[in-house]
């Protein structure tokens, strides 16, 4: 695929950022702020709630940690508009801020002295206005160095060692040259194969870096396994598609990042890049809460390999699911984006997988939907990195 | 038709990428990395995504696939036997 004049359709936010997707999101910014947030995008027809468990009483860097979602999640160039709803005004300004500083229209919302009825009439008068305005943007056309893609793979099996995940590495080889910005993770999914990964880095301060993210986690497991991890990780699901050890499993992640392209920078849990390249975040290996991660950091699409068929989705970060497993893809057929399973009859070549999965993702950004949209797949899930106080 | 795949000559199992592997079995593997093809008996029922060894494994050996070291054996391992966690384990956590 010659992608020398590549262009997708997106959205130019107010600070320069392209975005995909124009969704007006109601963020909750605690768990007792749901209800209210859920019960505005009721009222308001395409605003999009984003209800989870937390944000109460956490402190330090995991609080510092939510705010940085939280903020990132908004600021994202998939979201037009943002309502945030907290329990408490000063927090919902304080992400409220945070997101506005990216230019785009923001309000907030303070549940005490009002009572949720008051509060759900107010924000969704707000709502309905930024829906309205948000349905009147239009996409332009834009060069590709523009699109931000993220990677991680999830109920991996034998055959994405040896298919999905190479069709990634393909995309991502080709997307490099080309001034995108690529980002891959899940810390402990490296284990076994952590020493090729930090070849890849393109300086001994990135590798440094990199190094000291890997070494943290290990550390981690350490502390609190009770186990050499079995079902856990590998997971039971993978061990049943084959996965024996964590080693064989992370020689299989690490086919994501392909053969040539170098890692250019390591960032913080949904720190954003400053430039384009390819980056590797600090991160979880549960799925939604690393794809939550990338839609945080300001990734616009996403490539999910999957194996024995993890369901995934995110509620602003399209997903785009690929698979090699031919029984996956007879089985489970509406969760799967792109069917690279003749990869593995030799029917495919590597080549022509990738440029499928390129294909796929440029009809995705111009606006076609991925299964997981389609299906309804919204999780979003914040890291924590220890109990509220 | 391919029954298994195998990253890079040096590696010590193959993945069957076919459904209903039965022992007696002939397979054809391909050999990724060369691009080349070897033929192999399955010594027992290899359920699709699950590793045969085409090298014999002796307890405390080293297992290599994509050429590298994927954990120990702790449990004999024949030739177009199926590998899994009850012969390989960790050498991590």
């Amino acid at each position: 695929m010659d992608l020398n004049k590549a262009t997708f359709w997106g959205y130019k936010r107010e600070n320069g950022r392209i975005g995909v997707r124009n969704h007006v999101v109601i963020l909750p910014v605690d768990d007792l702020s749901n209800a209210a947030a859920e019960a505005v995008a009721n009222n308001i027809k395409g605003a999009l709630a984003l209800p989870h468990p937390y944000g109460r009483l956490q402190f330090g860097a995991d609080l510092d940690l939510h705010f940085r979602t939280l903020i990132g999640t908004g600021a994202n160039p998939n979201v037009a508009a943002v309502v945030v709803i907290c329990i408490e005004e000063g927090w919902a300004k304080k992400v409220a801020d945070g997101i506005a500083a990216t230019g785009k229209p923001v309000a907030y919302f303070g549940i005490e002295q009002h009572g949720d009825h008051d509060t759900i009439m107010r924000a969704s008068r707000k709502a309905k206005e930024f829906v309205q305005w948000a349905s009147e943007l239009r996409r332009e056309e834009r060069p590709l160095r523009d699109l931000w893609v993220s990677t991680k793979c999830g109920e991996s099996d034998t055959t994405s060692g040896c298919g999905a995940n190479p069709t990634v590495g393909n995309a991502f080889d080709k997307l490099y040259p080309h001034g995108t910005t690529l980002v891959f993770g899940e810390t402990t999914e490296l284990t076994g194969g952590e020493h090729l990964v930090a070849a890849r880095c393109r300086t001994e301060e990135v590798r440094k870096k990199f190094q000291f993210m890997f070494d943290r986690y290990q550390a981690l497991v350490d502390r609190h396994k009770t186990s050499d991890l079995s079902e856990s990780q590998p997971t039971k699901g993978n061990i049943e598609g084959g996965l024996t050890t964590i080693e064989e499993k992370a020689l299989g992640n690490i086919q994501k990042i392909g053969r040539q392209c170098l890692i250019d920078g390591v960032l913080d849990k949904a720190e954003e890049p400053t430039g384009p390249g390819l980056w590797f975040m600090d991160s979880s290996s549960a799925a939604a809460e690393m794809v939550t991660l990338c839609a945080a950091a300001g990734f616009v699409v996403h490539f999910f390999p999957t194996g024995q068929g993890n369901v995934i989705g995110n509620p602003i970060l399209p997903v785009i699911k690929l698979c090699a497993n031919p029984r996956t893809v007879r089985t489970m057929s509406e969760h799967i984006d792109v069917d690279v399973s003749g990869l593995l009859r030799r029917e495919m070549s590597p080549d022509q997988a990738g440029d499928a999965l390129l294909e796929n993702m440029f009809r995705t950004a111009n606006g076609r939907l991925t299964a997981a949209e389609a299906l309804g797949h919204r999780e979003f899930v914040l890291t924590r990195l220890y109990e509220s106080a | 038709m391919i029954h298994f795949v195998v990253h890079d000559e040096n590696d010590s199992v193959g993945v069957v990428v076919v459904e209903g592997v039965k022992a007696g079995d002939t397979l054809t593997g391909w050999i990724m990395d060369q691009d080349r093809e070897i033929t192999f008996k399955a010594a027992g029922d290899i359920p699709i995504g699950h590793k045969l060894a085409i090298k014999p494994l002796a307890q405390g050996d080293t297992v290599i696939k994509y050429g590298t070291d994927i954990g120990r054996v702790v449990a004999p391992v024949g030739l177009g036997e199926h590998a899994h966690v009850h012969n390989i384990k960790t050498k991590r956590w």
